[in-house]
């Protein structure tokens, strides 16, 4: 599936680097502890769009995840190598 | 250990004489004693089930994919789930189309697995699930060569006719935690309504798949009664889930199952169900990591979910194959009977 975005000046909600808030809790990154939440993170999906913290709709599928954010669009991760 | 000249107390002993020998299922009484027994006796134990799934089941692992139909905004309150609509869970509803349910069926095809199970967040299924179960197991049987499973929650007669008449070969209904911990568990509906889908789906020539989950807080003595209740059941299947607490759900704040007890209590359903396939579920990653879950394969599993769960994630399934294989623990075949 492609990653869409709807607006092209936005970042994608888990992009590296420019994510503001913990995909797991949806808690500001800056100040906070996530050291768990990232270990966990090794076996969840992100809930929390890390550019706007909204929730985000997420399926599960055997070999990917795929989270879409209204904002900030939908990227689709692969589990299996 | 206690013997006399003429008979013994230890209950290693009496399982070994009992379930290994005589292929007879331990008693509740039993699997209380077998889950008191010490991490000393811990090797002792998952030997003594490995060899009772080796006479009884054989060698070979039944591997299964899943996938969530629909996700989120389950009116029930299952207090494990991050699914129910009754809690402040991060996950959202969201609908799977038929064209991502195929692929997710592909998938799970590719790793050899001869099992795939549609599964949705619901009391039960209403017209439009079941509309689109018909046209979802009707479009994987035409891409696919895997047997189709469903897990949709409380059934009528009438949808147990109808997924027979799909083609759905075995149905998920678990009993979730044995009777008197339920209603810790669940308020909106009751353990004796799982019990009647369960007995319909039994009835209907569909293979059941019943099991629960442990680790939510129950004694001994009601882990050992959910193990109980199912061999009085005697599903083809009981899928063993180790509780991962979700955020957000009233058992969130849980820790997690010790490992040792989650190989015991693995044993110890094996010796309550020595000739029912024993799958890995939700959960293992968490509570047993990549060694305990080669100590499960070792002590009683014989069935696994490859891949991710329904709202988690799991393994590579590249490393569970890869494990099977170094196991000498055959796929189980499409087809194949233990």
């Amino acid at each position: 599936m492609p990653l869409t975005r709807p607006d092209e000046d936005l970042p994608l909600p888990d992009e590296a680097g420019s994510a503001a808030y913990c995909g797991r809790c949806g808690d500001a990154l800056a100040g906070g502890d996530h050291e768990r939440c990232e270990r966990l993170l090794a076996l969840e999906p992100p809930r929390y769009c890390g550019q706007c913290r909204r929730r985000m709709k997420v399926q599960v599928a055997p070999g990917t995840w795929t989270a879409t954010c209204v904002q900030h669009g939908t990227v689709e991760h692969s589990t299996w190598s | 250990m206690t013997t006399t000249a003429e008979t013994t107390t230890d209950i290693l002993d009496v399982a070994r004489a009992q379930v290994l020998e005589r292929g007879e299922a331990l008693t509740q009484a039993q699997i209380v004693e077998v889950l008191r027994t010490g991490d000393d006796r811990l090797a002792d134990l998952l030997a003594l089930a490995h060899e009772v799934r080796m006479k009884y089941q054989g060698p070979s692992v039944e591997v299964e994919g899943i996938v969530s139909l629909k996700t989120g905004g389950c009116p029930e309150d299952c207090h494990f789930c991050s699914q129910s609509g009754q809690f402040t869970s991060p996950v959202r509803s969201v609908w799977l189309n038929i064209p991502e349910l195929v692929r997710a069926a592909k998938q799970t095809a590719a790793t050899g697995a001869s099992e795939f199970c549609i599964v949705a967040a619901v009391r039960g299924p209403d017209d439009k699930l079941m509309e689109q179960m018909r046209e979802g197991v009707a479009a994987i049987r035409a891409a696919v060569d895997i047997n189709v499973a469903a897990s949709l929650g409380m059934l009528s007669q009438g949808q147990v006719d109808d997924l027979v008449d799909m083609g759905v070969h075995r149905y998920n209904h678990n009993l979730e935690a044995g009777r008197s911990f339920f209603p810790n568990v669940v308020t909106t509906h009751s353990w004796e309504e799982r019990w009647e889908t369960c007995e319909m789906v039994k009835e209907s020539g569909m293979e059941l798949c019943c099991g629960g989950l442990v680790g939510m807080g129950e004694t001994i003595e009601q882990r050992a009664e959910l193990a109980a209740d199912l061999g009085r059941l005697e599903p083809h299947e009981v899928p063993l889930n180790f509780l991962n607490p979700r955020p957000g759900t009233p058992f969130g704040d849980l820790e997690p199952m010790e490992t040792n007890d989650a190989l015991r209590t693995i044993a110890a359903f094996r010796l309550a169900l020595p000739r029912t396939i024993l799958r890995y579920a939700g959960g293992r990653e968490l509570t047993l990591g990549d060694l305990g879950t080669r100590d499960g394969l070792l002590g009683g599993i014989n069935a696994v979910i490859v891949g991710n769960y329904l709202t988690t994630l799991g393994r590579d399934p590249k490393e569970d194959l890869a494990l099977l294989d170094d196991l000498e623990m055959p796929i189980r075949a499409l087809n194949e009977t233990f």
